[in-house]
């Protein structure tokens, strides 16, 4: 491969055995046992538990993750940060195991790197999800678990790629990765459209993450979210999900918000008044207001509730 | 002294030359003659078309390849060591495009040529490859380019140049008339590879061999009638600039 052969990478070499250790890259399995069928009815239970989800959209891409790390049934840490930035106008949300993830994302890091000295510009997401794909598609049957959603903003303008180990590519709208994604897909496939505000992109992100963990065992802890515009990526908020379901609870169904869009202005003079309705939002933006700490009481759509912290 | 120092690529003279790449750049200078311009909106190439014998089939004599949609590149010097350089740039536009998705720039594809050349130039065992190459064509961002190689491994971009026999005089005659004027639009820097085709070659439009490629379309060659009707009008305009020079002059 050109690119792989510009920067000397070369995969490793998986045919020397060695008396007592298991060979580069592969399980210490009995003589004669494929390692993947090996694993499957006797290794240690991989639990991918996780749920994070991306989808592109006229403003930018947003990319949203849970922060529990669990290994089995134990919660390794409930803190995590499962969306790497890759560079300033890429981000990867990792799911399959952590190891894997963050190493991959470290090497991928410094190949975009070189062929951004190289040709003086950064490659696409399109091509960087290619390189990824590619790299780790040598690895195939070794059993690395690294499924991730590539987000960027490129020269088309928002991307996502859907990347897995086992060489998978995808291009697409919308991805949801990890135990919890069919509950977030769930959420996402019901509310989703192209032209969705920025508010109402971030509402459905931390709706759909918060609703996945209420029902995933491995998924909990907080939701991460991110936004990739234009200019960059942006690390909006994190918020705990206990508190984001109650709030969701609170919400009115989707079809009265829909009646109430006609009555924009009573609903908005009457939410002003009532603190814990969390204003019965004309247009579904409003639910921005869930990340406030101290609850506005006149809510304006110009302005951005969420923190937008750029660590 | 040279000739203690010529026989290896690999030894440098006193006084600073590699004799063997002086010397493929002197069959360069053997080649038929080539001229590229770049327009705003178009690439030319021209080649001086080597008259060829009367049993022989003319079509079986390429000097202008496509290496890939929208980029192509015509050849001075040995035609078999391009057939070699040519094949190896296809098939890295290919495998380019395999790894990251992308077509190549025009100038990763002259800096894979280049690259190539030089590691001929410092290899045991070998010779350089005795060719030049002009390389055109536009990239994603709509802007056309035209880049030279030549066998030392070194490529610049030009606004037009020219390779081959009598590159110095084409050369000099495209620095008088390349002008914003002369490249306005794509059939007046047409007309001037042509003209500056027609310096050096001896029996006008059908020792001309030209091709094209237009913002977002593939590479065209031009057909003889073509060349004969643009030949024909570059005619008509000397014989009526003439007349006006010598109504001028009475």
């Amino acid at each position: 491969m050109a690119l792989q052969d510009v920067c000397k990478w070369q995969a490793p070499d998986t045919k020397e055995l060695s008396l007592c250790l298991p060979p580069a890259g592969s399980w210490a399995v009995p003589r004669g046992c494929d390692p993947q069928t090996f694993l499957q009815t006797q290794g240690p239970s991989l639990a991918h538990g996780t749920t994070t989800l991306a989808f592109r959209f006229r403003h930018g891409v947003i990319a949203a993750a849970d922060t529990r790390s669990s290994c089995g049934n134990y919660v390794a840490c409930p803190a995590s940060l499962k969306i790497i930035p890759v560079h300033r106008h890429l981000l990867g949300t990792t799911s399959g195991t952590s190891a894997d993830c963050a190493t991959w994302y470290r090497v991928l890091q410094r190949e975009l790197r070189l062929w951004a000295l190289r040709e003086g510009h950064l490659p696409s997401v399109a091509s960087a999800a290619k390189l990824l794909s590619a790299m780790m598609s040598r690895y195939r049957g070794l059993d690395l678990c690294v499924a991730t959603a590539l987000c960027g903003w490129d020269r088309s303008g928002p991307a996502l790629f859907y990347v897995y180990s086992d060489g998978t590519c995808l291009q697409g709208n919308i991805f949801s990765v990890g135990s919890g994604s069919p509950y977030a897909y769930g959420v996402l496939d019901r509310s989703y459209h192209y032209d969705m505000s920025i508010q109402e992109a971030y509402a459905l992100a931390c709706c759909a993450v918060a609703r996945a963990t209420h029902r995933d065992a491995y998924s909990g802890g907080s939701v991460d979210l991110f936004h990739v515009r234009e200019s960059g990526w942006e690390y909006v908020s994190r918020s705990d999900v206990c508190t984001l379901y109650t709030e969701l609870q609170e919400l009115p169904e989707p079809d009265q918000e829909l009646k109430a869009e006609d009555q924009e202005l009573e609903a908005e003079a009457e939410a002003s008044q009532t603190h814990l309705e969390p204003a019965t939002p004309p247009r579904a933006g409003e639910s921005g207001e869930l990340f406030l700490g101290p609850r506005e009481e006149t809510p304006e759509d110009s302005r951005m509730p969420a923190e937008t912290e750029t660590p | 002294m040279a000739s203690r120092y010529d026989r290896a690529i690999t030894v440098f003279s006193p006084d600073g030359h590699l004799f063997q790449v002086e010397y493929a750049q002197e069959a360069v200078k053997k080649g038929s003659t080539a001229v590229g311009i770049r327009g705003t909106n178009i690439v030319v190439l021209g080649v001086e078309k080597k008259s060829v014998a009367k049993l022989q089939d003319e079509r079986t004599v390429r000097k202008i390849c496509a290496l890939d949609d929208h980029v192509c590149m015509a050849f001075a010097g040995l035609t078999a060591d391009a057939r070699v350089v040519i094949n190896r740039a296809r098939v890295e536009c290919q495998s380019h495009k395999l790894t990251v998705e992308d077509p190549v720039t025009v100038e990763y594809i002259t800096r894979f040529i280049a690259t190539l050349k030089q590691k001929y130039t410092q290899s045991n065992g070998r010779r350089p490859f005795g060719i030049s190459a002009l390389i055109v064509g536009f990239d994603d961002d709509g802007i056309p380019r035209l880049y030279q190689t030549d066998p030392s491994g070194t490529y610049h971009a030009w606004k037009a140049n020219a390779i081959g026999r009598s590159a110095k005089t084409v050369r000099e005659f495209l620095e008088k008339n390349y002008t914003e004027d002369a490249i306005a639009n794509d059939n007046e820097a047409i007309k001037l590879a042509i003209r500056a085709l027609l310096e050096v070659v001896q029996s006008g439009g059908k020792n001309i061999e030209l091709a094209i490629i237009r913002r977002n379309q593939p590479l065209k060659m031009f057909s003889a009638k073509e060349i004969e009707f643009q030949v024909t009008e570059i005619e008509k305009e000397k014989e009526e600039a003439e007349k006006k020079k010598t109504k001028k002059n009475i």
